[in-house]
């Protein structure tokens, strides 16, 4: 079996650790807020202006003042603050930020990434990804290994426009985890789902990649 | 004696609108978006606007409203994806678009409020947003020069001001509020609550005064969410 939505959030939040300051993307990467572990400290920086996001609001409590990146309702935590844009940023391109786990379309094995746009389509835009993926001390990919047509996405070049260059730490996808160094061209596959096989892995990965199992 | 206080948009956007002006229009989604200035450029129905903000509103609120009324020449934002009128009048070629990096974007606009013209970011360098710009490095690592941005006019929404213009936001309503407030030729703001001088905690004012031009209190506000998620209270709490 390959991982579920949850498990790859699961498996994501095994990169956080006591004391961090992370930036969650869209997607998958916001679940990775409800396998926080138990007792460990960690503090989620949401780039429209806020250190300390608590949960969703009960029904009725929702905030027009008080919302996400992505423009959903939140509520505030005993130690919650709040800044302008330009704080916001300071924070994430001054490297304050220990940890971005964020979506992403391709993936390539010098570690850049593309998840902004598709040209012929219409492009929405980078929002804050940019500039995460160039700030962030580690940046942590959660994605499908493979297109729904099946194509791959962990490629030996994106084909897309890029998002950041050489910026890719690690790669979560359903089927296993790889370990990346950016700006060279090491891959490292060093977990696999359930089941899921190395003849499979390959057969669905563009990348050149090494097995290093842990 | 001057004064700073307005009694509402219209009066207090009044000589400053034009055709092809450039207008910076706080908010982050509709969250923190100045309402009742909005629906006063829509009346006033100038045309040829570039609007610099970091998303364009929704088909029928915000800056989607003078999307509608086919006043808005050009865009310059982070992201739009939650407006279908924006991608139709985009791919007939009627509107322009330049995307910025959100963190460029408030950067530019900090920088065109304090008066520095350019500065060197990671963010970008090797993507479509670097074309054409200088890139430099500076100890080993690329940068690329970005320019900083100002506007004829800058629209801003606050919880509270007073007469002095000093402003305080509530909440992630603040977002690209204070520093679109120093970054506009004239800073238009609106507020919530209009309140007396020495209310506001003077060590708790976001925007100081020197930055805003004039300031009301709007009429009212609507405050629309865009995406209401909540979360089922547990059985255990409630009592």
């Amino acid at each position: 079996m390959a991982w579920s939505r949850d498990e790859m959030a699961a498996r994501a939040a095994r990169e956080l650790k006591d004391g961090f300051y992370v930036n969650l993307g869209i997607g998958i990467p916001t679940l990775v807020a409800n396998f926080i572990p138990r007792g460990m400290t960690v503090t989620l920086q949401s780039e429209n202006g806020m250190l300390g996001m608590g949960p969703f609001p009960y029904p009725g409590e929702a905030d027009p003042d008080l919302i996400n990146a992505g423009k959903q309702t939140i509520t505030e935590l005993a130690g919650s603050s709040y800044f302008s844009s330009a704080d916001s940023f300071a924070m994430i391109r001054g490297g304050h930020v220990a940890l971005s786990i964020l979506g992403g379309m391709q993936v390539a094995q010098n570690g850049d990434l593309a998840n902004w746009m598709v040209p012929g389509k219409m492009v929405k835009g980078m929002g804050g990804a940019m500039d995460l993926v160039a700030g962030v001390g580690r940046v942590v990919v959660v994605m499908d290994h493979v297109e729904k047509s099946g194509a791959p996405k962990l490629l030996e070049r994106c084909s897309l426009p890029l998002t950041g260059v050489g910026v890719v730490d690690l790669l979560i996808t359903d089927l296993g985890v790889f370990e990346l160094e950016g700006g060279s061209e090491t891959v490292s596959l060093t977990e696999l789902a359930p089941d899921a096989t190395i003849e499979e892995v390959a057969a669905k990965t563009q990348a050149r990649f090494s097995i290093a199992l842990k | 004696m001057s004064t700073k206080l307005r009694h509402d948009a219209g009066q207090a956007l009044e000589g400053l609108l034009f055709d092809g002006m450039s207008i910076m229009s706080g908010g982050f989604g509709l969250c923190g978006i100045p309402e009742n200035l909005i629906a006063a450029i829509r009346i006033a129905g100038v045309k040829d606007l570039t609007v610099i903000s970091n998303n364009c509103g929704i088909d029928d609120f915000g800056l989607g409203i003078l999307l509608a009324g086919g006043q808005i020449r050009k865009m310059i934002s982070s992201y739009v994806g939650e407006n279908r009128l924006f991608e139709q009048l985009y791919l007939a070629g009627e509107l322009e678009l330049e995307f910025n990096p959100q963190g460029t974007l408030a950067e530019r606009i900090r920088a065109g409020g304090a008066g520095i013209p350019a500065f060197f970011t990671a963010t970008g360098v090797g993507t479509l947003v670097a074309e054409g710009k200088e890139v430099r490095a500076f100890e080993g690592r690329n940068y690329v020069m970005e320019r900083a941005l100002t506007a004829d006019v800058a629209i801003v929404k606050a919880w509270k001001g007073d007469c002095e213009g000093n402003l305080v936001y509530r909440k992630t309503a603040r977002n690209f509020n204070p520093v679109m407030a120093t970054a506009g030729a004239v800073t238009v703001a609106e507020v919530e609550i209009f309140v007396e001088p020495g209310e506001l905690d003077k060590d708790a004012i976001h925007t100081p005064g020197i930055f805003v031009d004039r300031i009301f209190q709007g009429a009212a506000y609507e405050k629309r969410i865009e995406r209401v998620t909540t979360r089922p209270r547990d059985a255990s709490e409630t009592h």
